[in-house]
């Protein structure tokens, strides 16, 4: 893992810096206010472990947009481990954080927040994973990167940036609560298969 | 993790970590209006239960079906054991079902250990108490209460933590499972109990030995108090009951003089006036109930970890070469 992580950091190349995704987020935050006319009832949930931190910047630009005070607007996570549909492809994982914000989710507009999209499944996953915990009003998808190659028919409301990419290669989010930086790497992929899809 | 959870002794500390930090984020899908996940829909669970058990059987029929599976319920009264038929032609019919996992029970130390190496059959063994053995699972939903109480939660083992096991520890599966768990997640274990209930080469357990309740309990963070097991008594280990529920008892006058912060903990059955008063036992420092809704996290947390991901390749070796010898 470390090797192949070692690999492609020599190998990557960035296609998105801290400003850029700055800009991203400000510009995904204007999105959501405008097409939920204001974002009343908007519960962000993002799903572990990057799609967290990104839940948690949007809801900050979100309440600035909205001139709610700030901790105001409804952000959680959520895992989807326990639905995945390759579970039984690999061992058992340890299980992320699953916090649902206090007032619940049944009437609200969710938008579900991830770093990448890509196959699709996690999004699948989560969608499942949503049904279990109340009936949202509505539910859409906030992605920093799409990089294509969806083997499920899902797609993306917001999207940071398209990246155009080849299966050989990997797209890698490093935010600074997690990595110590913002930045999206693009990179060739080693012999081991990718991870966050 | 292991394929099998026969032993609390087989766990590393990392292992039983990970157990107890999936189990955290399990409990939060008891609040949950649909307390159900999908993660082993088709997976076969079977109870095997050769001793009574409520708590037990129920705890983990409720986590295999909170996770989806298909739970076969199986206790020997009332089926072809009390026709005389031997655990392997019972475990080759299971096999023969395609149970993934046994939950076992069974009177006899070592029922566990003999069907996960036997070979007979291809799926999971967890054991849940044989005999006067272990009862890994009670082990790890007791630190799971115990982390809750005592630390910051999850990621955090038990370290400096003085746990004090009272009671009859020589027909305990309890207290041995408990003496390995807490040990290796680094609790100072010390068990109190009359020197005829304290078993043959204790010394060689990672634990301390006291004979006086009242010289330990003013520096437990916990302290457990097990039930006095007449049913496998076959000569007199004390003299009375008054006069062991005197020297062994917990009472209020005792519980007031463990730390503010101290938990009294109870696996269960409770035989009130003997070990514990009804004082003690339904006070808010008692955490016998809260055990019990934690067991169903815990054996949610073994089932998924055992259960949730591919098959260990090595284990079929395992068996096999384990068959041959």
């Amino acid at each position: 893992m470390d090797a192949r992580t070692t690999h492609a950091a020599t190998a990557a190349r960035s296609v998105l810096e801290a400003p850029d995704i700055a800009r991203v987020l400000t510009r995904i935050a204007h999105e959501i206010v405008e097409r939920a006319k204001g974002a009343d009832d908007v519960v962000l949930l993002g799903i572990p472990t990057r799609g967290v931190h990104l839940a948690r910047r949007l809801a900050a630009r979100l309440e600035e947009i909205t001139g709610k005070e700030p901790g105001q607007m409804p952000v959680g996570s959520l895992d989807i481990t326990m639905y995945r549909d390759d579970l039984r492809l690999r061992p058992a994982r340890a299980l992320a954080r699953t916090e649902i914000p206090g007032d619940g989710i049944d009437g609200r507009l969710v938008v579900l927040v991830d770093d990448v999209l890509f196959s699709g499944r996690t999004i699948r996953a989560a969608l499942d994973a949503l049904g279990d915990i109340g009936r949202p009003r509505a539910v859409q998808l906030a992605v920093l990167v799409d990089r294509g190659h969806r083997e499920l028919p899902i797609r993306a409301d917001y999207v940071g940036k398209n990246l155009p990419t080849s299966l050989r290669e990997t797209v890698k989010v490093q935010l600074t609560e997690e990595d110590g930086r913002d930045s999206v790497l693009l990179g060739a992929r080693g012999t081991a298969p990718a991870d966050g899809q | 993790m292991k394929r099998h959870l026969i032993s609390a002794a087989d766990l590393t500390r990392d292992d039983a970590v990970l157990i107890l930090d999936t189990a955290e984020e399990l409990a939060r899908i008891a609040d949950r209006p649909i307390k159900k996940l999908p993660t082993l829909r088709g997976r076969t669970v079977v109870n095997l239960f050769f001793e009574d058990s409520t708590r037990t059987r129920i705890s983990f029929e409720a986590a295999a079906k909170r996770l989806s599976a298909d739970v076969i319920n199986f206790s020997a009264k009332g089926s072809s054991v009390s026709k005389g038929e031997s655990l392997k032609d019972t475990a080759l019919t299971l096999e023969a079902m395609g149970a993934d996992a046994v939950v076992i029970r069974h009177h006899d130390s070592g029922a566990p250990h003999r069907l996960a190496t036997s070979g007979w059959i291809g799926g999971s063994v967890v054991n849940a108490g044989d005999g006067t053995h272990e009862h890994p699972t009670q082990a790890l939903l007791d630190a799971f209460t115990m982390r809750r109480h005592l630390t910051s939660g999850t990621g955090q083992d038990l370290a400096g933590r003085r746990i004090t096991i009272v009671g009859d520890i020589l027909h305990s599966r309890v207290a041995r499972s408990n003496v390995h768990l807490l040990s290796t997640l680094g609790a100072e274990v010390t068990l109190v109990a009359p020197p005829t209930l304290v078993p043959f080469a204790v010394e060689s357990w990672p634990c301390e030995v006291s004979y006086d309740l009242d010289a330990v309990i003013g520096k437990s963070d916990a302290v457990m108090m097990l039930r006095v097991q007449r049913e496998r008594m076959n000569a007199a280990f004390f003299p009375t009951e008054r006069e062991y529920a005197r020297r062994y008892g917990l009472d209020g006058e005792r519980m007031a003089r463990m730390p503010e912060h101290a938990i009294v903990m109870h696996p269960g059955p409770m035989n009130r006036g003997m070990e514990i008063t009804a004082e003690v036992a339904d006070s808010p420092r008692c955490t016998a109930v809260e055990q019990v809704a934690n067991g169903v996290s815990i054996r949610m947390a073994v089932l998924y970890l055992l259960l949730g991901g591919n098959e260990p390749a090595v284990a079929t070796t395992r068996t096999a070469t384990e068959e041959s010898k």
